[in-house]
């Protein structure tokens, strides 16, 4: 069970914006959250909605022109944003992993998936070739990669896309981070193969006591290996609680709407539900609740005040007055 | 590159071994065997030519191959018209021209690869910077830029190893960045430097290996380019000076007499042909190699 004691993770009041021409694109607007250590943490939302920004944000890798324009990042009490470019390139990788959406391209294509794994060992804890090598056949092994001798061989475009996947988490994990970051790790894979890529991650987490910041829009997978969820709409949280409460009892209007969407033999022959309207400019300001215009529920102060994230239930937060 | 479907099925096809993935195929080996075979006379020229390549002998001058009348056995490619033997000139001949097309295509690969991968991968000010440095050698003519120099440096083999070293790199760096402009986008890339890579070695072991096809085909074909570049230069009296024989110099002068004796211009260009053909074989063979993509 995660322990509720130091988070290994703080993120406080993140701002993340991207000067446009148009205007200033707030694509994280005041993200608040904690993971603990050993625990895996949800991040669910539309696509534009920011969790690849918040995890960017995270590794210090917000492509130019962005910026962290606020916030704090406490890494173990420590805050990365506060850190210059060289401390925190050593903080990636060794400290805080992550593993990409689309296996096809996120391995060097012209080395061997032995030789990237072994290079990543090598650049963390040195030592000699031979043992660098037999150390990123083991990893291979870790993740369930069949005859991984052999496979250690094979060049990226040799794999299918589920042992691409896995060569990226041995990858990843080559270097023992605290926390792993996995963006959208099963969305470019078929459904039998995602279950057995999730099985593989709870049980590298579970046995390492990794914590894990699982960026998905798929609730499925949210259902599947998470503790905890933020539900995350424009660039803000909107709901932050453990897997179980947001699946039986979702307060936030938007997430009642996403689990609305979701296909359910009980409405079998009647049309799938969607919700109305489409997510707001982030270039806008306006006041109020960003969801309020797609909202069933909206009351006027919705439109004038912003809401905060409050506890409604232990454990549960959520940013709706309105709803009980 | 065939996208394998996405299933980890228990039956693996195998992989082709390091030696197999690199066996020649005929045109390497072609390749290779002139290469050597060309490089390998030229170096022992001084001992296999039949001839001192500067000896003049008026009395034999415009002689034809052995195989045609009034050939000589002596002179079995024939003689210039100074009654030089063409093959002796065409082994010594060699040796400047090999040595200053690979080191010029080496010093001008360097110079322009490095440039290409800054400009490429860091952008901005460092991309503006170079690629206006490569308008303006684009914009003045080479020759013209070559000659200023040499006139400046005096003709001397080495100056004109640095001339057109220095004037032919922009050919590297505008395909080495455009190539890296993709590059560096690639998820890979990002994903390497989210493991904490320094920018240089994301450079070396990711970016280059990734854009060394284009550097490998653009130097098979500047090689061609920088012997008949020599020649133009030696045209010029700038080059490597007479008496001192080169292919590309042996061709301009022989074009002359290209009407009453043939075997003035198209032995030399014979050997420059053959040369490039090699390399390119030897280069395509590389190419495919070192792209495990291109496997089957």
């Amino acid at each position: 069970m995660p322990s509720t004691m130091t988070p290994l993770l703080q993120v406080e009041r993140l701002e993340t914006q991207f000067p446009t021409g148009p205007g200033l694109v707030r694509a994280v607007d005041g993200v608040s959250f904690a993971i603990a250590r050993g625990e895996v943490l949800g991040l669910v939302g539309e696509s534009g909605c920011g969790k690849s920004v918040t995890a960017l944000s995270i590794m210090g890798l917000v492509p130019a022109p962005g910026r962290v324009a606020a916030g704090r990042i406490l890494l173990g009490g420590e805050n990365l944003l506060a850190k210059d470019a060289e401390a925190m390139r050593r903080v990636r990788g060794a400290r805080i992993a992550m593993v990409f959406q689309e296996p096809m391209t996120a391995l060097n294509p012209v080395f061997s998936i032995g030789d990237q794994i072994a290079s990543a060992v090598r650049a963390h804890d040195g030592g000699s070739r031979r043992a660098a090598w037999a150390r990123a056949v083991e990893m291979l092994d870790r993740v369930q990669v069949p005859s991984p001798q052999e496979r250690a061989r094979a060049y990226p475009h040799q794999l299918s896309g589920g042992l691409r996947q896995r060569a990226m988490i041995a990858l990843a994990l080559a270097a023992g981070p605290e926390l792993l970051i996995a963006d959208e790790p099963t969305t470019a894979l078929d459904v039998t193969i995602q279950a057995q890529i999730l099985d593989l991650l709870r049980h590298l987490q579970a046995e390492r006591g990794m914590a894990v910041l699982m960026i998905t829009h798929d609730l499925g997978v949210v259902a599947e290996i998470c503790h905890r969820v933020a539900v995350i709409y424009a660039g803000r949280i909107v709901e932050l609680a453990p897997v179980t409460s947001i699946f039986a009892r979702p307060l936030h209007p938007y997430t009642r709407g996403l689990l609305r969407c979701l296909p359910h033999p009980s409405r079998f022959g009647q049309p799938l539900v969607s919700i109305d309207g489409i997510p707001p400019d982030l270039r806008q300001n306006g006041a109020g609740c960003r969801f309020a215009p797609r909202c069933p529920h909206a009351i006027a102060t919705c439109q004038t005040h912003e809401p905060g994230l409050e506890e409604r239930e232990p454990g549960h937060l959520v940013a709706c007055p309105v709803t009980s | 590159m065939t996208a394998p479907a996405a299933s980890s099925a228990i039956v693996l096809p195998a992989i082709p071994s390091a030696a197999a993935r690199r066996r020649p195929s005929f045109r390497a080996i072609f390749g290779i065997t002139v290469l050597l075979l060309m490089t390998g006379t030229a170096v022992l020229a001084p001992w296999i030519a039949p001839w001192d390549p500067g000896r003049q002998m008026l009395l034999k001058r415009l002689r034809p191959p052995a195989w045609q009348a009034r050939g000589m056995i002596e002179h079995p490619l024939g003689t210039d018209h100074l009654g030089r033997d063409i093959l002796s000139r065409i082994l010594y001949g060699g040796r400047i021209s090999l040595a200053v097309g690979v080191s010029s295509v080496m010093l001008s690969a360097c110079i322009g690869v490095t440039l290409g991968l800054l400009a490429g991968f860091f952008g901005g000010r460092a991309d503006a910077i170079i690629m206006r440095v490569v308008d303006v050698f684009l914009a003045i003519p080479y020759i013209l830029l070559a000659m200023g120099v040499v006139f400046a440096l005096g003709p001397s083999l080495l100056n004109v190893i640095l001339v057109m070293g220095l004037t032919r790199w922009v050919q590297f760096a505008r395909i080495v960045r455009a190539d890296v402009l993709s590059i560096r986008e690639r998820e890979f890339v990002s994903g390497a430097r989210a493991r904490g890579n320094r920018s240089l070695r994301l450079l070396l072991r990711h970016v280059l290996p990734n854009a060394l096809t284009p550097i490998i085909v653009v130097a098979t074909l500047e090689l061609a380019f920088m012997i008949i570049y020599e020649s133009a230069l030696s045209f010029l009296g700038l080059g490597v000076q007479p008496p001192t024989p080169t292919w590309g110099w042996m061709l301009s002068d022989g074009r002359n007499y290209i009407a009453i004796a043939w075997w003035l211009a198209t032995f030399p260009g014979l050997a420059i042909m053959l040369t490039v053909l090699a390399v390119n074989l030897l280069g395509d063979w590389l190419r495919d190699t070192l792209d495990p993509r291109l496997q089957v």
